[in-house]
């Protein structure tokens, strides 16, 4: 785990919200999320598909489809609420002082375009530059993610999946910002190649002292990235802590049952913890904690009220009636 | 290595010098002269109601010696010989005809994405009950029963209310379960299974797993189980055979191979995977570049480009061949 530098929050989210319309109605798929992170902290967003941490990554950037809408709530980034902001003024932000590298990087380059010439079109679209600092800019980002220079003027193709991937970083990290919001940038990656990606990010983010999102799914990743983690289930952060406080203390019963689902290589052979149910129906979530149906702990005040916020030691607290002892 | 044939004594399967060349590029008048070599003359036995396991990264060739397996890739060279017990072994490499249909009763394949590998048109009866039909396995007026017994054994239960549902009702994990009944339906003894897990979540994902390992149990299967993720092979296999560019460069006891991996390779696999650990720290992954295609390969050990220990007598000498060492496995390393 790498170490932090942190002060006053780069970004607070304030009860952040939102649905995607559809013809049954409305999908409630970030529901009341609070968080802040840190000037080159790096917290980490876990949960299983459909957890809204994907969503929260594209509410951040207001990179949301049509359907998507910011119902309530305010996220602010050094002080300005983007919540409001017009396409136009969200320009000025997105790439300059928020960035994204996506899970399939792979794709997210034009095939018909060298990867040099779309990271300058990214540079110039956003600061304006002349073509030699340009090209000298690209060459410094590729040497930062240890891709080698000779391959700036070839196109997406001749990439292998983690060249792409570490395009994708030197991409976001263009316009040098001060968060970046990783989302799955390793999923499809083999583990060796994981490997040299995360040690990459980890190295860059301390460089820099920028403050880092990381979305994934994967308990044992977060754990390599992340001084914060917040455990995500049907739309809403359940625990949220120090990395070192959720993996000893797990206080949830959804984060408990989550890290011994995951098999491990090295150490004991543990029984495999599982969960009994389907992820809830967003259109129509349980009433109370939106965990109780598959809560081996659920009582009667689970299914009618929600939640109250339990706090542990520091800045860790779970959302939960039966919280489990540290 | 196969003295641990837990169950019966002779091997469900052996599989000798196994090979798998893929013409480079091919072209309307003229035949390639490069080859893939996919699968690279691999051998290994299978015992009766084990699960053995085939662990590496994309593109080593652990998913066409499966298909190989149930013939449904053609192989190239090399033999694959199946032993049901009732008789002399077959080699199914040689099949045709009455003889390829007969051996597809009794060797399925589960495919990893049960998004795709379902027809979105065809019921769950329909999709489950389609091996007993072109089987022939049993009357038809008793398919009905056969898939809800089935269904009931995956879990998915009461089955009447899955039996007339299409596959974009159902979860990832309801699905996996249905391809999972749709293999076992016609009580094969050998199952081909290709990453079942990888596209599910964690907590669907024991549930599979589990569900996987009783039914072998029950029904008397083995599987192959194809991972790129070495912590399930550990709780899915009691052997593993890792593979690296078409060759099979150490197996052994699972818990031997992950315990104290002797290939250079194993060892770099085991260190990238990320611990679970805040507090914890890894060794450092020693090797360099990438996986290659394994396109014409130089006649030297497949990983030389890349071990941190090769030397000369690497480069001039062949592709080393599986040698036992350390507990209970056996390398392919001059150097290990």
């Amino acid at each position: 785990m790498p170490n932090r530098s942190s002060s006053a929050p780069v970004l607070t989210v304030e009860d952040l919200t939102m649905y995607y319309g559809t013809r049954s109605g409305d999908v409630q798929a970030v529901d009341g999320v609070s968080f802040a992170v840190g000037r080159g902290e790096s917290v980490g967003l876990v949960g299983e598909s459909g957890c809204g941490k994907s969503s929260i990554a594209m509410t951040l950037l207001k990179l949301l489809p049509e359907n998507g809408r910011i119902v309530d709530g305010r996220i602010l980034l050094d002080g300005t609420d983007l919540a409001p902001l017009s396409e136009d003024r969200m320009r000025t932000h997105r790439w300059n002082r928020i960035a994204m590298v996506f899970q399939a990087a792979m794709n997210s380059f034009n095939p018909v375009y060298t990867v040099g010439d779309q990271i300058i079109e990214a540079l110039e679209t956003h600061i304006e530059t002349d073509p030699d600092v340009s090209m000298e800019r690209v060459r410094e980002l590729y040497d930062l993610v240890s891709l080698d220079p000779s391959f700036i003027g070839r196109y997406p193709h001749e990439y292998s999946g983690g060249m792409k991937q570490r395009a994708g970083i030197a991409m976001a990290l263009a316009c040098e910002p001060d968060l970046l919001i990783a989302d799955e940038p390793t999923t499809a990656l083999d583990v060796i190649v994981q490997d040299r990606i995360l040690k990459e990010l980890r190295n860059v983010q301390q460089k820099l002292n920028m403050s880092l999102i990381y979305i994934s799914h994967d308990m044992a990743v977060i754990a390599e990235v992340s001084h914060t983690v917040g455990v995500m289930y049907a739309g809403r952060i359940v625990e949220w802590g120090e990395t070192v406080d959720i993996f000893k203390n797990p206080m949830h019963p959804y984060t408990q049952t989550l890290m011994s689902a995951f098999p491990s290589v090295t150490g004991p052979k543990h029984e495999l913890a599982m969960l009994g149910g389907e992820p809830p129906n967003l259109l129509n979530p349980p009433s109370g904690c939106r965990f109780h149906p598959r809560c081996p702990y659920a009582t009667d005040i689970c299914r009618t009220d929600e939640p109250p916020r339990v706090e542990g030691s520091g800045t860790h607290w779970a959302a939960c009636w039966h919280p489990l002892e540290a | 290595m196969a003295g641990a044939t837990a169950v019966g004594t002779k091997p469900l399967i052996r599989v000798e010098g196994l090979e798998k060349h893929f013409p480079a590029e091919s072209h309307w008048f003229r035949r390639s002269d490069s080859f893939v070599h996919a699968v690279d003359g691999i051998s290994f036995e299978l015992a009766r109601g084990e699960s053995f396991g085939l662990v590496g990264e994309s593109g080593c060739g652990k998913t066409t010696t499966g298909r190989l397996l149930v013939r449904l890739a053609e192989p190239t060279g090399g033999h694959v010989l199946f032993d049901d017990g009732e008789g002399a072994s077959t080699d199914i490499t040689t099949l045709r005809g009455d003889d390829l249909k007969a051996f597809r009763r009794k060797a399925q394949m589960i495919f990893q994405d049960p998004y795709e590998s379902l027809n979105p048109r065809r019921t769950i009866f329909d999709t489950v009950a389609e091996p007993l039909k072109v089987q022939n396995a049993c009357p038809p007026l008793e398919r009905m029963e056969r898939v809800s017994r089935m269904l009931e054994m995956v879990g998915l239960t009461p089955p009447a209310t899955y039996l007339f549902r299409y596959p974009h009702e159902l979860s990832g994990g309801q699905r996996q379960r249905v391809a999972i009944a749709r293999a076992l339906v016609i009580e094969p003894i050998f199952v081909v299974a290709d990453e079942p897990t990888s596209m599910l979540d964690v907590s669907i994902r024991t549930g599979v797993m589990n569900l996987m390992e009783s039914l072998a149990e029950r029904l008397g299967i083995s599987y192959l189980y194809i991972t790129h993720d070495l912590a399930v092979a550990r709780y899915m296999c009691s052997r593993i055979a890792v593979m690296y560019l078409g060759k099979i460069v150490e197996m052994g006891d699972t818990e031997a191979v992950l315990q104290n991996p002797q290939h250079p390779y194993t060892q770099a696999l085991l260190s990238a995977v990320p611990i679970p650990d805040p507090t914890a720290t890894r060794a450092p992954v020693r090797i360099s570049g990438g996986v290659a295609r394994p396109l014409d390969p130089p006649p030297r050990c497949r990983f030389y480009s890349r071990c941190p220990i090769a030397d000369d007598f690497c480069r001039d000498n062949p592709h080393p061949p599986l040698e036992k060492k350390g507990a209970g496995q056996r390398v392919a390393c001059y150097k290990a």
